[in-house]
């Protein structure tokens, strides 16, 4: 096992990490992450270890860093010059931050949900196809399969089929969201990351997002931020509390959730601040 | 604002009218085939013939756009996606700079750089003589002036287009090439369009930077080495010169009747285009 940070804040989380080790296979790995936005230190020594085909949900007020955290999984830092990232994040074995290592190969790995649906301005079947065509999949019917397949997955393939050709900005907010998570799965990543993806929906909508996570934690690991403790409550199997920057609590969502190990944790599950 | 749109309609409406009934003894006296389709003009005769005026302000126009319309595109397309800021920071006021330097100034330059290469280093390889003063001066010093335009106006329509989308791209691997090719220019097409509008309608108008460099010569040209005569140029060249002659001045008005129209419609053709894309991709 690796030294954590040596942060006061940190030394309480060792005991649920290792627990994390024990149970599930580690996924995605974070070590000594820091970030630097315009010279200012965003996101402080973080250390943590995504499990496999679970849910991890990162909770934390806002301005907190969990975004941060989150766009360091697929390099989407990358085009700013202004956001410095030091560390080491693997995926499985392969260090993301890599010097040989292509960048559209690590964000093939992962899906990305957006608070907001971003569709892209083309029919709904283009838009699940935009993937599979990028990696050279030509073949109609091959790509029809992919894209009814994953519109299947996510619920879709009744409210659609009708009108593939049409324009995917006609879709209900629900709908466009769910089309994006077909369209991220079209790439058959392994791992789905989600910032605050229900918070534009509503309730039905919302619920539905949220059951096809609980679905396809079979098949992928999923990472969620989350501004409402009672979807984390829900859905997470993990949960990571962040701070100012840091990573303050991590652990079995029913451990953190009744039996913080930290203050500031147990305070913004009590509701002291958010 | 609805009183606004009014009155701009109505100001379009009442030029339009102004012109028309100025140049109504010219449209009187003359066989309407003959305005728009023979070259022959002499005013002193009577004779107007508007044939190259005409062909000369579609084809200088013409050839600015061409040329400058995919270099404005690759430099908006660099500059809004993948230029640091450092480089935003220093060229975006130079294109501003580019755009807002008086015609006169690119005229001016236009003769001394550009007439004399074409008459020297270019033409001899096509033709037997040019001066240089010719459709190609004047469609090079167009494009060049017109280029931070477009450069600048498709920077806003790039800038436009939410982050979200493209980092939409991006997150399902594809490359910023990729993005740019499948996703931003179908995104902006709208833009595009509109601005190659607003570029070309300049270009229609411009008068002195092309006047001062494209021979102002009343014949049809055979080659872009010819000289030529574009409707504002003709226009400004000899207002003011015509009260002698009798219908001269009607002519001259006709002459900027003709150029309204051209506008007009070449904008409500443009309308009717963005319509149909607006319609067709809902986005
Ligand atoms: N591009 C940027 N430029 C400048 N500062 C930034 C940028 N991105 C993030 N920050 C700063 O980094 C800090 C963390 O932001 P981040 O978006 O990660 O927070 P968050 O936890 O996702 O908050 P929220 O819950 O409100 O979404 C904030 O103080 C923010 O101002
Ligand atoms: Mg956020």
């Amino acid at each position: 096992m690796r030294a954590l940070s040596k942060d006061i804040v940190m030394n309480d989380t060792l005991t649920p990490f290792i627990d994390a080790h024990k149970t599930n296979k580690t996924h995605l790995t974070v070590e000594n992450l820091n970030v630097h936005i315009y010279g200012k230190h965003i996101l402080k020594k973080v250390n943590l270890s995504i499990p496999e085909k679970q849910i991890t949900c990162i909770i934390g007020p806002s301005g907190c860093g969990k975004t941060t955290l989150l766009r360091c999984f697929n390099r989407l830092h990358d085009d700013n010059s202004e956001v410095k990232v030091t560390g080491n994040i693997r995926i499985g074995n392969e260090d993301i931050y890599g010097s040989h290592v292509e960048v559209t190969h690590i964000r093939k790995k992962m899906g990305l949900l957006a608070q907001r649906p971003t569709v892209l301005p083309m029919s709904i079947y283009d838009n699940v196809a935009y993937g599979p065509r990028l990696y050279g999949i030509k073949r109609r019917r091959k790509v029809y399969e992919i894209v009814k397949h994953q519109l299947m997955a996510v619920g879709l393939w009744e409210e659609v089929k009708d009108r593939l050709k049409s324009p995917a900005v006609r879709l209900s907010i629900g709908q466009q969201q769910r089309l994006c998570l077909a369209r991220g799965l079209a790439v058959e990543p392994e791992m789905i990351l989600g910032d605050e993806a229900t918070s534009s929906l509503d309730p039905l909508a919302s619920t539905k997002v949220e059951e096809l996570f609980v679905k396809m934690k079979d098949t992928y690991s999923i990472v969620l931020v989350t501004h409402t403790l009672r979807q984390a409550k829900r859905i997470a199997d993990y949960v990571a509390f962040m701070y100012l920057g840091e990573l303050v609590e991590f652990g079995r969502a029913e451990e953190v959730f009744n039996n913080p190990k930290h203050k500031l944790t147990q305070q913004y599950l009590d509701g002291s601040f958010s | 604002m609805m009183g606004l749109s009014l009155f701009s309609i109505a100001v379009l409406l009442l030029i339009g009218l102004v012109l028309f009934l100025y140049s109504l003894p010219t449209l009187r006296d003359n066989n309407t085939f003959h305005l728009f389709f023979t070259s022959s003009w002499k005013p002193f005769k009577g004779e107007f013939g508007f044939g190259a005026f005409i062909y000369s302000t579609l084809y200088v126009t013409f050839i600015a756009i061409v040329m400058a319309f995919p270099p404005a595109l690759l430099c908006a397309l660099y500059m809004s996606e993948y230029a640091t800021s450092t480089v935003k920071r220093v060229f975006s006021p130079v294109i501003d700079l580019l755009s807002g330097i008086p015609p006169v100034i690119y005229g001016v330059w236009g003769t001394l750089t550009i007439v004399p290469v074409i008459s020297e280093k270019l033409a001899p390889h096509f033709v037997d003589f040019s001066t240089g003063y010719s459709v190609l001066a004047g469609g090079v010093v167009l494009a060049i002036m017109i280029l931070p335009l477009i450069v600048s106006i498709l920077i806003e329509v790039f800038t436009a287009i939410p982050k979200g989308i493209r980092e939409a791209s991006l997150s399902l691997g594809a490359t910023k090439w990729q993005t740019v090719k499948k996703v931003i220019l179908k995104k902006s097409l709208t833009g595009i369009v509109a601005t190659v509008v607003l570029a070309v309608s300049r270009a229609f108008g411009e008068t002195i930077a092309v006047l001062m460099v494209c021979g102002n010569f009343t014949d049809i040209p055979q080659s872009v080495f010819d000289a030529c005569y574009p409707l504002p140029a003709l226009i400004a060249n000899n207002y003011g010169e015509m009260m002698s002659i009798p219908g001269y001045e009607s002519a001259l008005m006709f002459a900027a009747f003709l150029l309204f129209i051209i506008i007009v419609i070449f904008n409500a053709g443009s309308r009717l285009v963005l319509y149909r894309i607006k319609k067709n991709s809902q986005s």
